[in-house]
């Protein structure tokens, strides 16, 4: 229930702090940015706006998607939604009181749980926003723990991902960030050995790469930690069922974007941010961690623990301002995998594993040529004969959305498009593809 | 060994007891029963050098990060790492046992500066 301060209630305070009225606390914005004239036109009435979306909504043209790039279409069952969708689900606010939010707080506790068996990970947070903003914290948290000041990352990053990581740490004093280039698709371990000089903090690497080829991680770690650096992975969780886990190859920060579990693409958002750690650095966790306890009649129960760490306690000495986290997709995430159990999550990793494989393989014996040679997933790049831009566009105008523009990315790679082939496609839809890119 | 009686004071909180140029510090009885129930110590590396005043440790309650001051300049020479695994040892035994970590003071003269138990205990009744 809303309770609104009173005209009463507002002038006592005024009053005390010495301001005329509310207007004047606001001084320091620029007086046009203040009430500026927004010129919104008059509003539709429901059925007009009904009809105004239906109409925007009838100019989609449903293509057969091949794009990945950081956000893939996988099949979600009707019962994720169904679920999550409910009520007490969907409109439940943060669950800061734990008396009046055991629900939020055991699904929250259920998808860490989920996560750290996925990843052979320790200690899994509440989630972030995406997987770009977990990576960035990650880098951050490396830097807390061992006081270098320098941060690595693999060329092979998502391009946003890089963005992200500049971003978030160019207000932090005497850091600085390098990148290592790739070799014929993946993380030129040479240059890498070269560049882990004593004052590296950590390096963040992907694995899938973006450019969907698997990277050497165990001899990754293996230098980072030699050079006694933290290694940062940035993990595909449905790839997890059929590869060495983050745990396994000793990640300390291992983190991912979370979409692909449960979670539709909607035009690129909202992401679903997974942290994971080791248990010695479970208190440079930023953001929200559940924990179970017992209340005083030695019930189990569910709540948000480490609270110490978040910046409303710990203000400007905090790990991270972010003290939120994606509630509702995690738990799109959690019903996710609690519905496909392990044997399920590891089908669906092997329909991916094959049928691009498959699709590589069409592609090949049409004459067609994948730009790198080593292990893929369910992404991997062709080489064509003409820019990626204008073969996209010609497949459109066949029902397909071909793949991601690597010339977007880097001009040397204008004529390469990155494919994607999750477990939503037939055999149909990879004929028609191959059918589609002949001659390109 | 150190008690409340025989320790010095700095106005936030912290206790210290000189003894062969080592200044032990730990938090006061009056700091541990304010802070609550500690879960947690971030004490501070052996080898730091502390100027008098700054940070050098972090206790972690359940509603409350509070910051520990160092009393006097030096460096960090020795830690208690029992409060790592009990970290209620500072709430049990502020004084005595729950001390936090000892400095080779580098400027005598600041540890004679520090409060003495009636000034501190003034400083409390404000």
């Amino acid at each position: 229930m809303f309770t609104p301060h009173t005209e009463e209630d507002k002038k006592i305070m005024l009053q005390k702090i010495g301001a005329a009225n509310v207007r004047e606390l606001l001084n320091q914005i620029p007086a046009d940015l203040l009430y500026p004239q927004l010129h919104l036109p008059v509003a539709l009435t429901e059925q007009a706006l009904t009809r105004h979306m239906q109409m925007l909504a009838a100019k989609n043209k449903p293509l057969a998607n091949f794009i990945g790039a950081g956000c893939e279409e996988h099949f979600i069952p009707a019962a994720v939604n169904a679920l999550s969708g409910r009520g007490e689900f969907l409109t439940a606010y943060t669950p800061y009181q734990a008396e009046a939010s055991q629900g939020t707080l055991q699904t929250i506790y259920e998808f860490q749980s989920c996560i750290c068996a996925l990843f052979d990970m320790d200690v899994c947070s509440a989630s972030h926003y995406d997987g770009a903003t977990a990576m960035a914290e990650a880098a951050a948290a490396c830097l807390r723990v061992n006081n270098r000041c320098k941060i690595l990352y693999s060329a092979g990053l998502h391009p946003h991902y890089k963005e992200v990581l500049k971003t978030y740490l160019k207000h932090t004093a005497g850091v600085q960030l390098e990148e290592v280039t790739l070799t014929n698709g993946t993380v030129d371990l040479a240059a890498l050995e070269k560049q882990l000089t004593p004052d590296v903090s950590g390096f963040v690497v992907a694995g899938p790469n973006f450019l969907g080829q698997l990277e050497p991680l165990e001899d990754i770690a293996e230098l980072v930690h030699k050079a006694g650096a933290l290694l940062v992975s940035v993990a595909k969780p449905l790839a997890l069922p059929l590869l060495h886990t983050p745990g396994q190859y000793g990640a300390d920060f291992a983190v991912a974007e979370g979409q692909p579990l449960g979670n539709s693409m909607s035009f690129g958002g909202p992401g679903l941010g997974i942290f994971t750690c080791k248990k010695e650095f479970v208190r440079q966790v930023p953001g929200r961690i559940a924990g179970m306890a017992k209340d005083k009649n030695g019930k189990r129960s569910f709540v948000l623990t480490l609270q110490a760490r978040e910046q409303h306690i710990r203000r400007e000495r905090a790990a991270s301002n972010i003290c939120s986290n994606q509630a509702l997709c995690a738990l799109n995430a959690v019903i996710y995998m609690t519905l496909l159990g392990p044997e399920g999550l590891r089908e669906v990793a092997e329909l991916n594993l094959e049928k691009a494989h498959r699709l590589a393989d069409l592609l090949k014996a049409d004459g067609h040529k994948l730009k790198f040679d080593g292990y893929f997933f369910n992404e991997f790049v062709v080489e064509l004969n003409a820019p990626a831009k204008q073969v996209i566009k010609k497949l459109a105008k066949k029902g397909i959305a071909a793949g991601y523009d690597l010339g977007e990315a880097s001009k040397e790679l204008k004529n390469c498009l990155l494919v994607c082939v999750t477990e939503t496609k037939t055999e149909a839809d990879l004929q028609d593809y191959v059918n589609a890119l002949r001659g390109f | 060994m150190h008690n409340a009686e025989n320790s010095k004071y700095a106005k936030t909180h912290e206790w210290a007891y000189l003894e062969n140029g080592v200044v032990t510090v730990g938090i006061s009885e009056y700091a541990q029963q304010e802070i609550g129930d500690i879960v947690f110590v971030d004490l501070p590396k052996t080898g730091t050098q502390v100027t008098a005043g700054q940070n050098c440790c972090v206790i972690e309650s359940v509603k409350s990060a509070s910051e520990i001051y160092a009393p006097v300049s030096g460096e960090i020479v020795e830690v208690n790492e029992a409060v790592n695994a009990d970290p209620a040892l500072v709430n049990r035994a502020a004084h005595g046992d729950g001390w936090l970590f000892k400095i080779k003071a580098s400027k005598p003269e600041e540890y004679e500066a520090l409060l003495d138990l009636k000034a501190y205990k003034e400083t409390l009744d404000k």
